[in-house]
């Protein structure tokens, strides 16, 4: 290279470039994974796809795809935004690409907001996918699409909470192993392809409190039942995203 | 601009828990000039760079880096300053050149990536992902990193740490370019060649101070005195030798028939040392003159060897 190739001019670019940036960037490594694909697509699909055509659990009166779909919805922004958002960011920390990052000009704000939309993104093309599969078997939605929305966002805020908290406190080996142990207990007991009243009072009562139930049973409020916004639901993520949020704030260890 | 200082560190002091790292450190880099700080693993290098890149908050001490305090002043000095870490940093899932083209669009005015994808051989890398990239381009992304966004000051974390000596030279290449250009670097190593080779001025370090600064030149030079060295047959009567040489030389046989001469090492010198050899009918093998080198300096100033 030439003689004055490296003259510093240095400076940062504007601010929304560096978020649109740093959130593509996400998605793509993301993308490219294929165990967080197992996650977040191949896992939910199946499921659909599994519970809907045999009969394996009893969903109650009526098409098991109308049950299913809205717990399936659920299950995609689990995967998303706390599995895997768990497991990529606690690994970011530990190969210090959380570290480096926080040497250049994005600021911490701005890397937490590229992660949200990274999530965004994939949780929009989670559901354009499993609504396809869900209309494919017949699913026939009700209720009105804001509330949807309104449960998927609080959904995501409380999911990812609790993930960013995992992975900015735990090591990453241990996030790995508790992200996908918890993914799978809130899969069967969160409501998701098992209704929560085949479980005992006592456990159902504990159960309906989780984040996961709450979105499930939310979704299914709307588009099951045809429901108005369900604000008790809302009201339960709300509560886990300020708590979990709140708690990552807080704690969350950068190296 | 040559004057100007880029960091300045007074009476740094960094403790992880009962272990103190840096113990009232202090540290001048100029503006435009290539500083090396220099000592041993645990000397505290990491620590006292990592602090001027606003990652530690100092326990006591100021720190200012380009007139701004690291830690308060982050988000106007991280603009401006190029980081190499020691090691990672970098999506293990991500593509060397990916992974330079992100760096370069968090910045306003970033170099071309593919010249730099070519300056640093990081072309070959392919489509290879960084976990499989073996550590020579590891280290070199690393540093691509650290100057891709065109900044005034870069610090690099032991640079050449792991390469092989042609990666190592094509890096000192790229620190000499940088110089010319008119970026500042601070380096850490542990290597005292690379010191000597790139450095206007070192920082010598061991147990989280700085025990000398100065040029290569005049930290070598500092008191002590050169040798010449050569071998022959043992018991040679120096005595008459040391009759012929300038008052203030030393001789002595270090070992049998291994001899060691120390003052003013200068050519009539080495002229006196030659004929008397020749009179006394010895065959001065292996004749050296020796000049003190970092290392030696390092050994004089804290009795420990650098690579300990």
């Amino acid at each position: 290279m030439n003689s004055g190739t490296y003259t510093p001019r240095p400076g940062a670019a504007p601010v929304g470039r560096m978020i649109v940036a740093q959130a593509a960037l996400e998605t793509r490594m993301l993308l490219r994974n294929g165990e967080q694909l197992l996650l977040t697509v191949v896992i939910p699909s199946l499921l659909l796809v599994l519970f809907s055509t045999v009969d394996i659990v009893d969903t109650g009166a009526g098409e098991a795809v109308d049950f299913l779909a809205p717990g399936v919805l659920a299950l995609a922004v689990m995967s998303t935004a706390f599995t895997g958002q768990a497991i990529a960011t606690g690994f970011e920390r530990r190969y210090g690409v959380l570290k480096r990052l926080g040497a250049s000009p994005l600021p911490r704000w701005a890397l937490m907001a590229a992660k949200t939309l990274s999530v965004l993104v994939t949780e929009v093309l989670q559901v354009l996918l499993l609504t396809a599969i869900a209309l494919g078997l017949g699913w026939s939605p009700r209720g009105g699409p804001l509330a949807v929305l309104l449960l998927l966002v609080a959904g995501t805020a409380a999911f990812s909470g609790l993930g960013l908290l995992m992975a900015g406190t735990l090591r990453a080996e241990a996030t790995l192993a508790a992200a996908n142990l918890v993914f799978l207990l809130l899969l069967v007991g969160g409501g998701v392809i098992v209704p929560l009243d085949r479980f005992p009072d006592a456990a159902r009562a504990v159960l309906e409190w989780l984040p996961i139930s709450a979105l499930s049973d939310g979704l299914r409020d709307v588009l099951l039942h045809g429901a108005g916004v369900p604000w008790d639901r809302l009201g339960v993520l709300a509560a886990w995203a300020a708590a979990g949020l709140g708690a990552a704030a807080r704690f969350f260890r950068w190296e | 601009m040559r004057n100007e200082s880029a960091v300045q560190v007074r009476g740094l002091v960094k403790r992880y828990g009962s272990k103190t790292a840096v113990d009232g450190l202090d540290l001048d880099v100029r503006a435009g000039t290539v500083t090396a700080v220099l000592g041993p693993n645990g000397a505290g290098k990491t620590t006292t760079v990592e602090t001027c890149e606003g990652y530690r908050r100092p326990d006591a001490g100021t720190v200012r880096v380009l007139g701004l305090d690291p830690v308060a002043d982050a988000a106007r000095l991280r603009p401006r300053i190029g980081v190499m870490l020691q090691s990672g940093g970098v999506y293990s899932g991500a593509r060397a050149d990916e992974m330079l083209r992100h760096m370069a669009r968090l910045h306003a005015h970033p170099l071309d990536v593919d010249a730099l994808v070519e300056r640093l051989g990081l072309g070959s890398c392919g489509r290879t992902t960084y976990r499989r990239l073996s550590g020579g381009q590891q280290q070199r992304l690393a540093l691509a990193l650290a100057v891709v966004g065109r900044p005034e000051l870069v610090f690099l974390d032991e640079p050449t740490a792991g390469l092989d000596p042609q990666a190592r030279r094509s890096t000192w290449d790229l620190v000499r370019e940088l110089r010319a250009d008119g970026v500042t670097v601070v380096l850490t190593t542990h290597f005292m060649d690379e010191a000597e080779q790139l450095a206007d001025d070192v920082a010598i370090v061991d147990a989280g101070r700085v025990v000398a600064q100065g040029s290569p030149e005049r930290l070598c030079r500092g008191g002590a005195e050169n040798s010449l060295r050569f071998t022959g047959r043992p018991g040679l009567d120096l005595g008459s030798l040391l009759k012929a040489l300038p008052d203030g030389t030393a001789a002595a046989e270090t070992a049998p028939g291994s001899y060691r001469i120390t003052g003013t090492i200068d050519p009539q010198l080495l002229a006196t040392v030659t004929s008397w050899c020749a009179q006394n009918g010895v065959m001065p093998d292996g004749i050296a003159v020796e000049r003190r080198t970092l290392e030696d300096v390092f050994l004089e100033l804290t009795g420990k060897e650098l690579r300990g």
